[in-house]
């Protein structure tokens, strides 16, 4: 299929777009004729039971898919065609939620979460509601998009923020090859204001954290000596400072899996992956203390299975009826996507594990 | 059908097997080289890069174009790399025409 630059999948009617056809495709060839070892098997096999949960820690919900950049490894298959917006309401019920537990951290994230109308009274009422971390997970060149968009360093700051951005490379060249023509520059505009206003400064309390994801078929290298070079690089090219570089490995879903078949290299990314896979990663995976919560309310062991339609195991399945006792020991819905998030130095949205 | 065979670097471990001990040994003392000392991983891999491209070794290159990649190293600096190992290679021909250079001097009077 004919790709077209700015379009999701669902847009374009790639066949991809269906969570089914993802989850066929990730249960096929390799896997089904015994050549690799499906992951349900090798997690058992690691830990002696299912993967399954523990306590509620972090608490991601997904605003909404609606985004200002269309990029090529997108998860969500987020983009400005995507119209799924959560509601106050369900905010409401998620703010219900926050209160009654003890999680220490809400996650935001999206699309571009900003672009949700009541954002900014969510993160307001989250922030009354005495929840230890906020992370909005911001693509920075939504800062920079648009008028109403100026003020949010400032708006992070007030509300103490802990702000997470995607940042490919140290260079334009792959950066914009990744997240679109005129990302970089946009972004390194976007980080020098957050710089400005104290994030990713000593002492000044305010967290810029940035997130190196790889802009091809190849698992990323370890997130300490990768960290050195783009605080390295930032620093002595834009003078730019950050706090710390997550190194997060793309699963094979959505769009990475529409790249990784049409580039043909399907087949060695899982080979890489399934070759990677760390017991003591898989110990750790973020899905044992983390619940997702969608735009519409619906409840995910990660954002990953959210994205393939997977909810969580049980009766329990809208943020509306929550219940900490029935998600605890759930068993994690699991495919061979969860492959990306124990290879190696292991891989989450808090970037390694192991 | 080809000598070399892309899903056979995925079977290197397997050399191991018919004599394990020497292939454990080789293993392990190419795990150690490749740890952090006084030059970093990255440099390594750009060292490694380097010298797969004068042994003209596909699998070594393959190997290390993804490293390098995994490690952000650009385009340009694998290709400068690259350079460095070709001029190493072309000096190392190209140094040998002395002894050309000195056999004609003593022959031909």
């Amino acid at each position: 299929m004919t790709k077209i630059k700015g379009q999701s999948l669902r847009k374009q009617a790639n066949p991809l777009a269906e969570a089914s056809h993802q989850l066929k495709v990730l249960s096929e060839g390799l896997f089904k004729d015994g050549t690799l070892p499906l992951f349900k098997d090798r997690v058992a096999e690691t830990l002696g039971r299912p993967l399954s949960a523990h306590k509620l820690e972090v608490l991601q919900i997904n605003v909404g898919y609606m985004c200002n950049q269309v990029c090529d490894h997108c998860h969500v298959d987020a983009g400005p065609d995507r119209k799924e917006i959560m509601t106050k309401e369900t905010m409401e019920q998620c703010l219900s939620v926050i209160r009654s537990t003890n999680a220490r951290t809400l996650d935001l994230t999206g699309g571009a979460p900003e672009m949700n109308p009541n954002f900014r009274w969510f993160v307001i009422e989250a922030r009354k509601a005495g929840i230890a971390d906020i992370i909005v997970r911001s693509n920075l060149t939504i800062i920079r998009a648009n008028k109403q968009y100026h003020d949010l360093p400032a708006f992070f700051k007030e509300h103490k923020i802990h702000v997470v951005s995607s940042m490919p490379h140290w260079t334009k060249e792959k950066t914009d090859k990744q997240r679109g023509s005129g990302v970089f520059n946009a972004s390194i505009e976007a980080l020098k204001q957050l710089n400005s206003v104290g994030y990713g400064m000593p002492n000044s309390g305010l967290t810029l954290d940035l997130v190196y994801n790889p802009s091809g078929a190849f698992l990323p290298a370890h997130q300490k000596d990768l960290e050195t070079d783009f605080k390295s690089k930032l620093r002595s090219d834009f003078g730019i400072e950050f706090n710390q570089l997550f190194a997060i490995t793309n699963l094979p879903i959505s769009r990475f899996l529409d790249y990784l078949i049409a580039s043909e290299n399907y087949e060695d990314y899982m080979y890489e992956l399934v070759q990677a896979y760390n017991p003591e990663a898989a110990k750790s995976v973020m899905c044992t203390n983390t619940l997702s919560v969608s735009w519409n309310g619906f409840l995910y062991d990660c954002d990953f299975n959210q994205m393939l339609a997977l909810p969580v195991a049980g009766n329990l399945t809208h943020i509306s009826d929550y219940d900490e006792k029935l998600m605890e020991g759930r068993i994690i819905k699991v495919s061979q996507h969860c492959y990306g998030c124990t290879a190696g130095a292991g891989s989450s949205c808090q970037g390694t594990v192991a | 059908m080809s000598y070399y065979d892309p899903k056979d670097l995925r079977k290197f471990k397997d050399i191991t097997q018919w004599s394990e001990a020497l292939g454990e040994k080789f293993f392990d003392y190419y795990t150690a080289v490749f740890q952090d000392g006084a030059l970093t991983p990255r440099e390594k891999s750009l060292i490694a890069l380097a010298v797969a491209h004068t042994e003209m070794c596909p699998y070594c290159i393959d190997a290390y174009t993804q490293d390098g990649l995994k490690r952000g190293i650009t385009k340009d600096e694998m290709m400068e790399a690259v350079h460095v190992g070709a001029a190493i290679k072309s000096g190392a021909a190209l140094v040998h025409s002395v002894m050309m250079m000195n056999k004609v001097n003593k022959l031909d009077a």
